[in-house]
């Protein structure tokens, strides 16, 4: 195709994150990053990051053996074990390493093409079993090329660039956005997707699910994306960027207005109180938490945290962590949420469940895994001694989870004073309410926690029991599903009978349709990501808590979600609160 | 230089446990180690090598040491073979 035939494409997808960008796209095609035949100039120091590879492979692959190995299974355990062999095979490394020498090929090339010979040996087998272990090869192989291509990447990636690709986990996301990258474009992906919510809290606009973004664009490619109304344009002409370099003024302007109204305490007009807190997932952010005037941190999200790092770090590592950021947010309070891997999350293991957001996740996890779990809770209660932290627990479904947890803490807490080192000794234990046993439960658990955190995004996907990473079921993910508004109101009512401090913290809680809503059902403490806190306190500002609370007793009248929805946008019409469509209106 | 022929008597063959011990077992001579089956020469201490080895039940391989301290080898990882890995 020439450049003119691709001249003025618009392309349609679902916008993630806000925001406009106009740049060059860089293509990142995951199958070139994988094991591209390269030649390379310096095979010394190709062979010392396979050597360094190899290391960091094993390391990775001995704390997944350290976990829980009765929970694994002798056979897994087993498998690990082979996987760790396989990473000092002297054969293998020694043939490995002599190819680089002498083919003087990138070592992703050559680990693919070597371990890939011995594979294709298993497969030719008719035993199922030798070919199930074809399959742990690979894991092994992956995983060598994974580590290998993490330091290729700081060194390949361009800066300042739009990133267009088929997907992106959330490692890939916070890696570009290191390398300043302007926006990203993929062809997969929702708005509930762990890239678009990292790409919202890096404040870096995102259209995802665009299908074929990648077919269609080209690397260097002169793009327009506007992350308001999940567009992109390939290549426009003079009159359409002149058109967006306008929205772009206004933009400024908009950003500008926020700046001076995050300064203020905000109330509704009423005089009802309503803190916005701002919910931390990489570090990075901490800047927007500062200046976006945050009044504390309502979700440290720590397994995204420490992503970058290995996996599960030491006390140490965290305890600095933590250490950093209740400093850098005194007085205010910070939340921390231990551990939540499993589900879509990170990478606990790899382990297979065939359902694993009804498996081995949250709390769950950590409890079959105390020594990890211990050296996070101790790391939290050394960084507490100023007693601004918070602990809370993802995934609760049962007594018995806070009940084995307090006792834990109760442990850690002996040994540290038996080691004569500072912590809070109040300090305060909390629950995420996102399963509906957890939401049920409340009056009784609330004899044992302090305060309660809605996640939306799990609570709406258990109650509706729509897993919202399914695009074919996508749709059913209904945020105003007269179910939700209703479970919601009955945990705010338990919550307050039972004396406990509540807090919203999912993504529904930084959708502005959603405030007057939210507000209305009572709750007083929103946490979202850094960078929508002047959107949210923009709303309340407006606001009157009378008008919400009507809003909020219609609300639970509805029948489906259609008609909640219907009653946000003529709420948000009537009384005002549309800020940004008016500014953004199409023309 | 020692060799000798061995079968493969337990049930499941020789799987990933068995595998890694011959290949730890190997590892601790200085001797040459090679497991030869159907024209297939692989080094025994190499565990993806010993890995892709489909030897089910029933199955004779050919074992070769080769070193100074061959015998022990030999003795050693040939006893463990016909314990069927202990596995029997």
């Amino acid at each position: 195709m020439s450049f003119d035939e691709r001249k003025n494409i618009i392309l349609e997808g679902v916008a993630a994150a806000p925001g406009i960008k106009i740049g060059r796209a860089y293509y990142f095609d995951k199958k070139v990053f994988r094991a591209v035949k390269l030649e390379i100039e310096d095979a010394e120091l190709a062979v010392k990051q396979f050597r360094e590879a190899l290391d960091k492979s094993k390391r990775e692959l001995q704390k997944i053996l350290d976990l829980a190995v009765d929970k694994l299974g002798k056979d897994r355990v087993l498998i690990f074990e082979a996987q760790i062999m396989i990473l000092d095979d002297p054969v293998l490394i020694e043939t490995i390493e002599t190819r680089i020498r002498e083919e003087k090929m990138a070592p992703a090339y050559i680990v693919e093409d070597e371990i890939s010979k011995y594979q294709q040996l298993m497969m030719k087998s008719d035993d199922a079993y030798m070919r199930e272990r074809a399959n742990d090869v690979e894991d092994i192989k992956n995983r060598i090329i994974r580590n290998l291509r993490r330091e290729k990447w700081k060194s390949k990636v361009p800066e300042k660039r739009i990133i267009v690709a088929e997907s992106l986990t959330p490692s890939d996301t916070v890696l570009f956005a290191k390398r300043h990258a302007e926006a990203f474009v993929t062809d997969f992906g929702g708005l509930t997707s762990h890239t678009a919510i990292l790409a919202r809290s890096l404040n870096i606009p995102a259209v995802v699910g665009l299908h074929d973004a990648t077919i269609e664009i080209v690397d260097n490619d002169l793009l327009i994306v506007d992350g308001f109304y999940g567009r992109v344009y390939v290549n426009p002409d003079e009159t359409i960027i002149a058109k967006y370099q306008r929205k772009i003024e206004k933009l400024h302007e908009v950003e500008e207005d926020l700046k001076r109204i995050t300064k203020e305490k905000i109330t509704t007009t009423d005089g009802v109180a309503v803190n916005v807190l701002g919910n931390l997932d990489v570090e990075d952010e901490l800047k927007f938490m500062i200046s976006n005037n945050a009044e504390g941190i309502g979700l440290v999200r720590t397994e995204q945290l420490f992503s970058e790092h290995e996996f599960l770090p030491s006390e140490e590592v965290q305890f600095e962590y933590y250490l950093k950021i209740a400093e850098k947010m005194y007085p205010k309070n910070v939340v921390i949420r231990v551990f939540d891997v499993g589900g879509d999350k990170v990478l606990p293991i790899d382990v297979k469940e065939s359902n694993p957001f009804l498996g081995w996740r949250g709390i769950r996890f950590l409890l079959d895994n105390k020594l990890q779990f211990e050296d996070q809770l101790k790391a939290i209660l050394r960084a507490s001694s100023k007693g601004n932290l918070k602990i809370m627990l993802p995934m609760v479904t049962a007594m018995d989870e806070v009940l084995d947890t307090i006792s834990l803490l109760e442990k850690c807490k002996k040994d540290l004073r038996a080691a004569s080192i500072p912590f809070d000794e109040n300090i305060e234990l909390g629950i995420m309410v996102e399963v509906p046993a957890a939401a049920v439960l409340i009056p009784k658990l609330a004899k044992h926690i302090k305060f309660i955190s809605l996640g939306t995004n799990d609570l709406i996907q258990y109650l509706l029991a729509v897993d919202r990473t399914n695009e074919i079921v996508a749709e059913l993910y209904q945020e105003f599903h007269p179910s939700v508004v209703q479970t919601i109101n009955h945990i705010v009512e338990n919550a307050e009978k039972s004396g406990l401090d509540v807090t919203i913290c999912g993504e529904l809680a930084a959708d502005t349709l959603a405030t007057p809503l939210l507000v209305g059902l009572g709750l007083k403490a929103l946490s979202v990501s850094a960078i929508s806190i002047p959107y949210i306190k923009r709303i309340v500002k407006n606001l009157s808590y009378a008008d919400a609370k009507a809003l909020a007793e219609k609300a639970l009248l509805a029948d489906t979600h259609d008609e909640v929805a219907a009653l946000l946008k003529e709420f948000e019409k009537e009384h005002g609160l549309d800020f940004e469509s008016i500014i953004f209106e199409e023309d | 230089m020692i060799t000798k022929e061995v079968k493969i008597i337990n049930d499941a063959g020789l799987h990933t446990r068995p595998a890694a011990t011959i290949v730890k077992l190997a590892s601790k001579f200085k001797s040459d180690f090679f497991i030869n089956r159907d024209g297939m020469k692989i080094n025994g201490k190499s565990i993806i090598g010993v890995m892709t080895l489909a030897a089910e039940k029933g199955a004779t391989l050919t074992l070769t040491f080769d070193g100074e301290d061959e015998e022990e080898a030999a003795r050693t990882i040939v006893d463990y073979f016909n314990r069927g890995f202990d596995e029997l």
